[in-house]
């Protein structure tokens, strides 16, 4: 569906570098990265709105590279949704339409029943909440039926509440056959919504894939920090056993190729226990040194006697019947599977 | 009281001073003005001829400011580039220098001896002492006023709603007159009001290129001049009371939603 070759986006104080990337027919693909990665400017780029530096932009086969953005068929939201204000709902979703060959009326129909637009259709936009001004934004973008659909950020700027209904339409037009491309910095939003996903930072594309598999083993530090893998340890690898610079050994689940790597564990495969977890066959002793609310979880990061530091995740529940307390000795344990070698 | 009030009650009392210094002397001029001398100016055919052409040269001046700069204000706002600073310090050059310094300056411009004075000179245009004299003194004096207010108007137009209309099929035209123009509006039009404003007032350029035909302000000073104070008082009452009713009236139309921001 989307093609893009050797991409590159020159502006003064940024560069996205020659990134190249394959979007499928119908695919939720996940654009990611932390802020001032260039996520913004690649979709922007997708869409005709910034001039490239070098590569190419292919739509359902077709260059459009040197084609304006009024030309390519491929449809913008914004986090801030942009709409117009000096027009009401109805006048905004309908504004696309002058441009098409054929407008297609029962569609629009279609769209505003599907976003529950009606009642607001005489509203200027000033009026609406974020969350309605977002579902305007969607049926304007939709009503003249893109190929692809671009979302920057479209859930952000939103209420929690308002956020979850806006994903589950967004994965109801996904299911309709639209193609998405969206921009996000929030991997549950990622985990929830997307079939694969690409990872930039500093205008470089890290890693792309099937989106567990990039939330499970991310290709390197910079995917991994993003993906919330906290317990990163540089060691030297031999067949199933690695060595970490304090001396530690943790096994692996399978034989890797020996050499100094970087492991990594997810702080959710992490266990906290006062005893020795028995079977479990990384296990290390240490003090807890601090204990962070994190939402529903807390996290609780222990320095071992080995020198490592190992963050885990643990539910509010478990932590007050575990009784887990800071400057407490406990063990830390985890599964050779869940060590990740990056 | 509520302390938020107190405290802008505050900041007024201070900032009043101003207020108070531009209504003092104009209303002196309409307390010790001879009402007798202001009506009968109102049917002097100098008067009226001179008010007429103050009003309507600053609106052809404006006219054309716009079309230019228009344009020039949207690059402005939407382009950052090397030297921009240079070029935004180029378009208030007539701000800081003096505005008899502005009228020589345009006086030699289109002097006939000039290349571009003797095309309109052969072109059967009369640049000095002529309506377009007046027209060019007033534009010259007036480019700041717009093109820094519709600059600013561009400012204020996210750039995303542009590019979102693009995205749905319109081309560039479409979207500037669609999209950036109507939202730019309330700032454009205030910068239209501005530059004309600035151009009925203007007399030491006009003077220098046009004594005659004489604009309202040419006409105050030449009785001020000729007859004295107490002559040259009513023609100025005139004016602003001319000048006061229009631009009220514009300001009004122009204003809009402007209650709303205020409540911020």
């Amino acid at each position: 569906m989307i093609e893009l070759e050797n991409l590159s986006v020159n502006l003064r104080t940024f560069r996205l570098e020659s990134l190249s990337l394959r979007i499928a027919p119908g695919e939720f693909f996940m654009i990611v990265g932390p802020s001032g990665a260039g996520k913004t400017i690649l979709l922007e780029s997708i869409a005709g709105l910034r001039s490239l530096a070098g590569g190419r932009v292919r739509i359902r086969g077709i260059d459009v590279t040197p084609l304006p953005p009024e030309r390519r068929n491929v449809a913008l939201v914004y986090q801030e949704y942009a709409l117009f204000p000096h027009m009401n709902v109805e006048r905004n979703i309908r504004w696309g339409l002058r441009f098409a060959a054929l407008p297609d009326d029962a569609h629009v129909h279609r769209l505003v029943d599907l976003l529950k637009l009606k009642p607001l259709l005489g509203r200027s936009p000033e009026t609406l909440s974020g969350g309605e001004q977002q579902r305007v934004a969607l049926a304007r973008a939709l009503a003249v039926k893109p190929s692809v659909l671009l979302l920057d950020e479209p859930l952000s700027a939103l209420d929690p509440s308002f956020r979850e209904e806006l994903r589950d339409y967004l994965a109801e037009i996904n299911r309709g056959g639209m193609t998405l491309v969206m921009v996000s910095h929030d991997f549950g939003e990622v985990l929830s919504l997307g079939n694969r996903v690409a990872v930039i930072s500093d205008g470089v594309l890290q890693q792309v894939g099937d989106v567990r598999s990039v939330f499970r083993a991310p290709a390197n530090r910079s995917v991994a920090e993003f993906v919330g893998m906290k317990n990163l340890f540089p060691a030297s690898i031999r067949g199933t056993a690695a060595v970490t610079e304090g001396g530690a050994t943790l096994l692996l689940g399978k034989a890797a190729a020996s050499g100094e790597r970087l492991l990594g564990i997810r702080p959710e495969d992490v266990v906290i226990g006062a005893e020795h977890p028995g079977d479990c066959r990384n296990a290390f002793q240490g003090k807890v040194v601090s204990i962070v609310p994190r939402g529903m979880a807390f996290e609780v990061i222990m320095r071992t006697d080995s020198g490592m530091r190992i963050t885990a995740q643990v539910l509010s529940s478990a932590l007050l019947s575990g009784g887990v307390a800071v400057g407490g000795d406990y063990w830390a344990s985890f599964s050779p599977d869940s060590v990740h070698v990056l | 009281m509520p302390r938020s009030l107190r405290e802008r009650l505050f900041m007024l009392s201070i900032g009043s001073f101003l207020l108070l210094y531009i209504l003092w002397p104009l209303g002196g001029l309409f307390l010790r003005a001879d009402w007798s001398l202001v009506a009968s100016a109102s049917h002097d055919g100098e008067v009226l001829s001179a008010l007429w052409r103050s009003i309507w040269t600053a609106a052809a001046a404006t006219g054309v400011i716009a079309l230019f700069g228009t344009p020039l204000a949207y690059f402005l706002a939407r382009q950052s580039f090397r030297g921009k600073s240079i070029l935004e310090a180029i378009i208030d050059v007539p701000i800081m220098i003096p505005h008899t310094v502005a009228g020589i300056a345009v006086l030699m411009a289109f002097s006939p001896k000039a290349p571009a004075g003797a095309l309109l000179t052969s072109m059967g245009f009369s640049p000095v002492n002529s309506n377009l004299g007046v027209i060019l003194a007033c534009m010259f004096v007036s480019i700041p006023f717009y093109v820094d207010a519709a600059r600013d108007a561009f400012y204020s137009v996210s750039p995303r709603t542009e590019k979102v209309a693009r995205t749905l099929g319109a081309s560039f035209p479409h979207v500037f007159f669609r999209i950036s123009l109507p939202l730019a509006r309330k700032g454009l039009i205030s910068g239209l009001i501005m530059s004309w404003a600035r151009g009925v007032s203007e007399f030491g350029a006009i003077v220098i290129i046009a004594y005659h035909p004489m604009v309202a302000p040419t006409l105050i000073y030449d009785r001020f001049a000729t007859f004295g104070l107490k002559y040259s008082t009513p023609v100025a009452v005139q004016l602003i009371l001319v000048c006061l009713g229009m631009f009220v009236v514009l300001r009004i139309l122009a204003a809009g939603k402007r209650k709303e921001d205020a409540e911020i």
